[in-house]
């Protein structure tokens, strides 16, 4: 196994009274492709939200991303730089056009030039297949084509890894294939993936490592077939069960 | 004297029509100013509500809440007529300027505060998920999608400051209101008032419309 690139250790995080995260302890590897599966409020999302710092954790936690601590301060954006994040919900910019919404990052953070940030967006829509659209605002397009253009924001940045928060829930059904077709190419780049997912299939398919969370804790993790074909906790049992027989 | 030669008595608007055309050229001298100086300060204190800590925070509020409640025509004299005591002395231009500014930034801040809250929370992840600074999550994010909501009330508040130019007339402010008052004293009769009151309803009325026309468009949804 490659060196961790992002290591996670007593991860806690509570809102008032409610215990989101139960000090997690998590590595994962440069290269690695994980997927997070888990019953709504398993705390899944909240732990890749964690890990570019969109939630903030209680102390005596501790996350680093490739040796620098995420945490409040000067460090973070450069963190965030090398983390990339595709929502549930898209988040494109409406007041920009495709091609801005790629271009935006790398010109303000990587300090790119106009020419190259535009040179590279558009490489970048050709392979998310969205460059006859670059132009258009991203109200005028499809959700799974949002989504698409979503990735390539994040792709922009050249990360070193790559969050997706639920990344096919709000589409359309017909529409999540197109989506996770481009996020399989995506694994066999060699991009560090985290993949809070729904997706059986997907996880499956592609994942390195699953694991399964259910209360804020991690129940199990293991390669896909360790997890989907032999899972050895109850609570994993009855969660596959419940999703994948219906 | 009829109704007519009295209050639309056109040798006398002729007459003081040069007049209140520099009254004009006054008032919106101290409207834009006023406007454009309100909206720099008002837009740096939504932001410094919104973001500053927590002492910042409640002194901005303080202000806001206090420049809100104040009657305009009381600033206006305290800074034109008890400054002085303590030995600011402003011209009657940047009297008018400074109270009308004063209250103008306070709205709006309220404005522009309300229009960033209204931008959805996921635009701010977004962007700070990006590596984004604070300062470009807001300049390049945030204000160029919160401007579009603020713009009817902004235009509302523009045409309230316009109007409350008018109040520059008691500290010997040469406005359009001022100017038709004297050429009415001169010329003993009332016409120059109308003229004014029809001048300004010439500037605002349009302005009036387009809100309109605006929060309709708005209220419809956005394309």
């Amino acid at each position: 196994m490659k060196a961790p690139l992002i290591k996670i250790s007593n991860l806690r995080k509570t809102y008032g009274q409610f215990t989101a995260l139960h000090g997690i302890d998590l590595e994962i590897a440069q290269g690695e492709v994980l997927c997070v599966v888990g019953p709504s409020g398993s705390g899944k999302s909240t732990l890749i939200r964690c890990i570019n710092h969109l939630e903030a954790f209680e102390d005596g936690s501790e996350i680093t991303v490739d040796g620098i601590p995420v945490r409040p301060g000067p460090d973070l954006d450069q963190v965030r730089a090398e983390v990339g994040m595709v929502f549930q919900s898209f988040n494109l910019f409406p007041h920009m056009t495709v091609l801005r919404n790629v271009m935006l990052a790398p010109i303000r953070v990587r300090k790119m030039s106009e020419a190259d940030a535009e040179k590279r967006a558009r490489d970048l829509l050709e392979k998310v297949g969205i460059s006859v659209q670059a132009d258009k605002y991203p109200a005028q397009l499809s959700g799974g084509q949002q989504q698409r253009v979503a990735i390539a924001r994040a792709l922009a940045m050249e990360p070193r890894v790559l969050l997706f928060d639920e990344p096919t829930s709000a589409l359309d059904p017909e529409m999540v294939g197109e989506v996770l077709d481009v996020m399989k190419k995506l694994a066999g780049t060699g991009v560090t993936m985290v993949v809070v997912t729904h997706e059986m299939g997907f996880a499956r398919q592609v994942a390195d490592r699953v694991l399964f969370m259910d209360g804020g804790a991690i129940i199990e993790a293991g390669t896909p077939t360790e997890i989907f074909d032999a899972p050895k906790e109850e609570r994993t049992r009855n969660f596959l069960h419940a999703v994948l027989d219906h | 004297m009829d109704l007519f030669s009295t209050f639309f008595n056109i040798p006398v608007l002729m007459q003081s029509l040069p007049q209140l055309m520099n009254g004009l050229l006054v008032t919106i001298g101290i409207g834009a100013t006023s406007i454009i100086a309100g909206l720099i300060g008002g837009l740096f204190l939504a932001v410094l509500r919104l973001y500053a800590g927590p002492v910042v925070t409640a002194l901005v509020r303080g202000y806001i809440d206090v420049f809100r409640s104040i009657p305009l025509l009381v600033l206006l004299i305290i800074v034109y007529y008890a400054l002085p005591f303590v030995g600011v002395r402003l011209s009657p231009f940047f009297s008018a300027v400074t109270a009308l500014t004063l209250v103008s930034a306070a709205y709006t801040a309220e404005i522009f505060r309300a229009g960033i809250e209204a931008i959805p929370k996921g635009q701010f992840e977004a962007s700070a998920a990006l590596g984004l600074s604070n300062r470009y999550i807001m300049t390049d994010v945030i204000l160029p999608q919160a401007i579009r909501i603020v713009i009817p009330p902004l235009t509302n508040n523009c045409i309230n400051v316009l109007k409350d130019t008018a109040l520059a007339s008691v500290v010997a402010m040469p406005d359009l209101l001022k100017q038709a008052t004297q050429a009415q004293a001169l010329a003993a009769n009332p016409t120059p008032l109308i003229g004014a009151a029809v001048i300004y309803l010439i500037l605002l009325l349009p302005m009036v419309r387009y809100v309109a026309h605006l929060e309709k468009r708005f209220s419809r949804g956005r394309s």
